[in-house]
């Protein structure tokens, strides 16, 4: 199935939560969906025996600076043998994503390192806490406009 | 010697204040007040291959539930690379994730980077890129193997497996200088050329290296009590492997025929010759540990026959040809991924147009695979715990990055 | 030599106390012997060299060396733990299996006490070490070491059952539970040996003992309650300095008194076994501590070939492999014995 099938396909059935896209000169192929419906999305993309998109293959956090954050899927098939990226944008001070976990469990580790690093709230995951940083650190590591703090817990951070 | 394997999980008994029923057996064992225990396995333990802390909620010797916490080997390379002068200096850092099988992480990395800038590399460059991610995936087996029996309690294979590794290592210092961590491959092309007699080196190294396998076979694989400790032990299922998104010879131990090199072909796998060792549950069940540890095994088997044939088809021609003096990608975003030792490393680069990478994220396997431990681990026991987190073989540094 | 000492000091209590003394001049240099031979048999066995340097000649001076350390360590309890079980702990583990050498015959000439219920008192006294191991593992207050107490526990306690089975073979033939009577009965040529009598029941019998003693002395396929790679180590886990040097010699020690039971029981103890030739008092100590040594290699050579069993598979080889294997060698050898008589 090519991107612009894939595109239409998601209009046709998601209407606006499709809001945009990038299919012609790019490596990857990009579709736009609304941060509130990526998990019905993701559902049909992985249920539909057309899509079948049976792995995520990564969940990355994205700053695109401004105060814009973002979320990039990379799905692939391994039965059919396409891929396809989504990408959703949120802003800072109401960064809602609808979790995916219930679609694929990659996603619960994936969308905790997001939520970790840049801040990005996953709406219906089961256990979002920190992953890679300590449970008590104050701050989102990879934003754009972090500022590392002085102390953490009474030790002085030297750098 | 048939046996049930591991016992079904024991539900804990609420504490009452009497017996309820007659004063039978069943009776006693009801009003018998349990407990769970919390205990830690790390971060520092013999067996977590690195730092790495398993909380298990074990009742008795059975594990009730084991929630893995990472975070203790976070080193900030996403961070660190969108503060790079230069796509080339993040090399040195992408070595240090996975740092047993160092070439593969920079081959994951080059590829990706030369997509973006839609660079072609000669040819010659891709035969040895081929050939060091070989050995890289021969070295990152030996220690997944000589670990995983130390965990199960054979001492010796360890020893074998670090004597045949130091055979490689000696390649490899040969080559670019240095054993573990190389800034070999460039975005381009390579930092040296191979030595004056590569070919003759390799082609010793695999005459030796072949009736070692076979030796390890008979001294490991094959052993009853190393069978008894790992069949039948972290079944995983296929379907469950694949929406947790595992790769490598896990996944390959599923009964799932997927591999990179295959189905998504990069550099010049698409002209070698190889087969793709699958998980067929020969000594219990598909899935199980056994399963996983024997993928890899073939494994090394088949990249001795890929390494082979590639310093049989090597070209002449120049390593540094096509290394670009300036490194500015056009805006744009790309995600790669390439087969190492550990499963599909993903590099998502995003480009901004200027020198240094606007976002660099690193889709790590062992992050994936280590994820579907606790999906492995229903009603296993402490031991079995050790025998499953080392047949997923992590390694922290590209788990944390 | 109680008389000799007897008559010399005209004070029993003394005489026995330094009688007890003397096994310790065997035990000691063995340990420290036995722990340098262990490094070199696991080192040439995995294809490297082992202690190389202390002391010159292939580092024979590396134990002495490590108990050297050892001693001048800092004495540490951990704040948590219990004090006086911490701390009797390992005298009891050894005493459980330094107490078993007052009845075994190092010679005709020499047996520490020489008991008509010897091997019956081997076999009970060196059950003291489960206390002392649950001791140690409850008293250093570590999730860990207490997991490495229980399974020894339960480790030794059912292994006890086919070695006494197996030691009952052995007993049926021979009539007696005196060790030096044992050893008077395997006198002669080789073929003598108990091992190769009423076949192959009594050599079904060595290997259930064999096998059963490697469970016993904690040793690898057995060494779950101290397995490095998932207990750190077990119930010595929280033990350093000379208390973790007792536990490490009281490990040695057990590991040769079995050594030695098997060697008595069916391999002929201080017994020639060339029949009159090279026999003799000081020549039955030259091969009573051959053989116990030649046991010794073959359990080390075990520990470094093969992985260990988990613990629910060890009880299984234990009570559903060993024990009924062991009720038949009984069987056969109590028909065959009767059906002589």
């Amino acid at each position: 199935m090519t991107a612009q099938t894939l595109s239409d396909m998601l209009r046709a059935r998601f209407g606006d939560a499709v809001t945009g896209g990038k299919l012609e000169g790019v490596h990857d192929p990009w579709i736009a969906i609304a941060p509130g419906r990526a998990r019905d999305i993701c559902a049909l993309l992985r249920d539909d025996p057309a899509t079948a998109f049976d792995v995520l293959m990564c969940l990355s956090g994205m700053d695109y600076g401004g105060g814009k954050l973002g979320v990039v899927y990379h799905l692939d098939s391994t039965t059919q043998h396409h891929r396809i990226v989504l990408k959703t944008e949120v802003t800072a001070a109401d960064p809602h994503v609808a979790s995916v976990e219930s679609v694929w469990k990659t996603a619960n580790w994936h969308e905790r390192e997001a939520f970790d690093l840049f801040g990005v709230v996953f709406d219906g995951h089961p256990d979002l806490r920190r992953i890679l940083m300590p449970d008590d650190w104050e701050g989102f590591p990879l934003r754009k406009d972090f500022r590392v703090p002085e102390f953490y817990n009474g030790m002085k951070v030297p750098y | 010697m048939e046996e049930t394997m591991t016992q079904p999980p024991v539900t804990p008994v609420a504490p009452q204040a009497t017996p309820q029923g007659p004063a039978t057996v069943a009776g006693f064992a009801r009003a018998l007040k349990t407990e769970e225990m919390v205990i830690s396995m790390g971060p520092q333990h013999p067996s977590t291959h690195g730092v790495l802390r398993l909380e298990l909620v074990v009742d008795g010797e059975v594990v009730v539930d084991v929630i893995p916490h990472i975070g203790y080997l976070h080193r900030c390379f996403e961070k660190h690379c969108e503060h790079m002068t230069n796509y080339q200096q993040v090399i040195p850092y992408a070595d240090r994730m996975d740092y047993v099988a160092a070439m593969s992480n920079e081959l994951g990395y080059v590829v990706a980077a030369e997509r973006l800038l839609k660079i072609t590399v000669p040819e010659r460059v891709e035969y040895i890129r081929v050939i060091m991610a070989e050995f890289s995936r021969i070295v990152s087996h030996l220690i997944a193997i000589g670990t995983y029996g130390m965990d199960i309690g054979a001492f010796t294979p360890f020893l074998y497996c670090m004597r045949d590794r130091e055979r490689v290592l000696d390649i490899f210092e040969q080559t670019c200088g240095a054993r573990l961590l190389y800034n070999y491959m460039w975005i381009g092309g390579l930092s040296h050329d191979v030595p004056a007699n590569f070919a003759e080196k390799v082609n010793d190294f695999c005459r030796y290296f072949r009736p070692k396998i076979r030796e390890l076979n008979d001294l490991l694989s094959y052993n009853k009590i190393f069978i008894k400790r790992t069949a039948n032990v972290g079944v995983l299922p296929a379907a469950v492997a694949l929406n947790y998104g595992v790769s490598g010879p896990v996944l390959r131990g599923s009964g799932v025929a997927w591999d990179l090199r295959k189905n998504d072909p990069y550099s010049v796998y698409g002209k070698l010759d190889f087969e793709i060792p699958v998980g067929k549950g020969l000594k219990g069940t598909v899935g199980d540990c056994w399963d996983r540890y024997m993928v890899r095994v073939h494994e090394m088997e088949q990249s001795v026959n890929i390494i082979e044939q590639a310093v049989a088809k090597l070209p002449p021609g120049d390593i540094a040809a096509a290394i670009p003096k300036r490194i500015r990608p056009e805006a744009g975003d790309i995600y790669a991924r390439t087969e190492t030792p550990k499963g599909e490393l993903g590099y998502y680069i995003v480009a901004d147009g200027t020198a240094s990478p606007f976002r660099v994220k690193v889709k790590s396997p062992c992050f994936v695979n280590l994820s579907a431990l606790p999906a492995m681990s229903r009603g296993a026991m402490i031991a079995d715990i050790v025998a499953i987190l080392g047949s997923i073989d992590i390694v922290l540094g590209e788990v944390d990055r | 030599m109680k008389e000799l000492l007897l008559d010399a000091l005209h004070n029993e209590a003394l005489v026995y106390t330094l009688m007890a003394f003397v096994p310790l001049a065997w035990v000691v240099p063995f340990a420290l012997f036995a722990v340098w031979w262990e490094r070199k048999i696991s080192a040439h066995m995995q294809d490297r060299l082992g202690p190389m340097r202390t002391g010159g000649w292939h580092g024979w001076a590396q134990t002495i060396a490590d108990i050297l350390k050892l001693i001048q360590k800092e004495d540490i309890i951990p704040a948590a733990a219990d004090r006086k079980l911490y701390i009797l702990a390992p005298y009891l583990v050894f005493a459980g299996s330094y107490a078993a050498y007052a009845a075994i015959p190092f010679s005709a000439a020499y047996v520490g006490a020489g008991i008509n219920i010897g091997l019956f008192y081997v076999i009970s006294i060196s059950s003291l070490v489960v206390v002392g191991l649950l001791m140690a593992g409850w008293a250093s207050n570590n999730k860990w070491s207490l997991f490495g107490a229980m399974r020894s526990a339960a480790q030794i306690v059912s292994y006890e059952v086919p070695v006494a089975l197996a030691i009952l073979a052995v007993v049926m033939v021979s009539g007696s539970f005196d060790l030096q009577e044992i050893n008077r009965q395997q006198a002669g040529w080789f073929w003598h040996w108990f091992v190769f009598q009423k076949f192959p029941f009594l050599f079904g019998a060595l290997l259930i003992y064999f096998v059963a003693s490697l469970a016993e002395v904690n040793r690898t396929p057995f060494d779950i309650p101290e397995a490095e790679s998932e207990l750190v180590a077990g119930y010595h886990t929280e033990y350093g300095g000379m208390r973790f040097a007792l536990l490490f010699l009281s490990e040695y020690a057990n590991m040769f008194a079995v050594s030695a039971i098997a060697s008595t029981l069916f391999f002929g103890g201080w017994n020639s076994p060339f029949g009159e030739a090279l026999a003799g008092p000081v020549w039955g100590l030259f091969w009573f501590l051959t053989k116990g040594m030649a046991f010794i290699f073959v359990q080390m050579w075990l520990r470094w070939t093969l992985p260990r069993l988990r613990v629910d598979q060890l009880m299984y080889v234990g009570w559903k492999v060993l024990i009924p294997f062991s009720f038949v060698i009984v069987l056969g050898v109590g028909f065959w014995v009767m059906a002589l008589r």
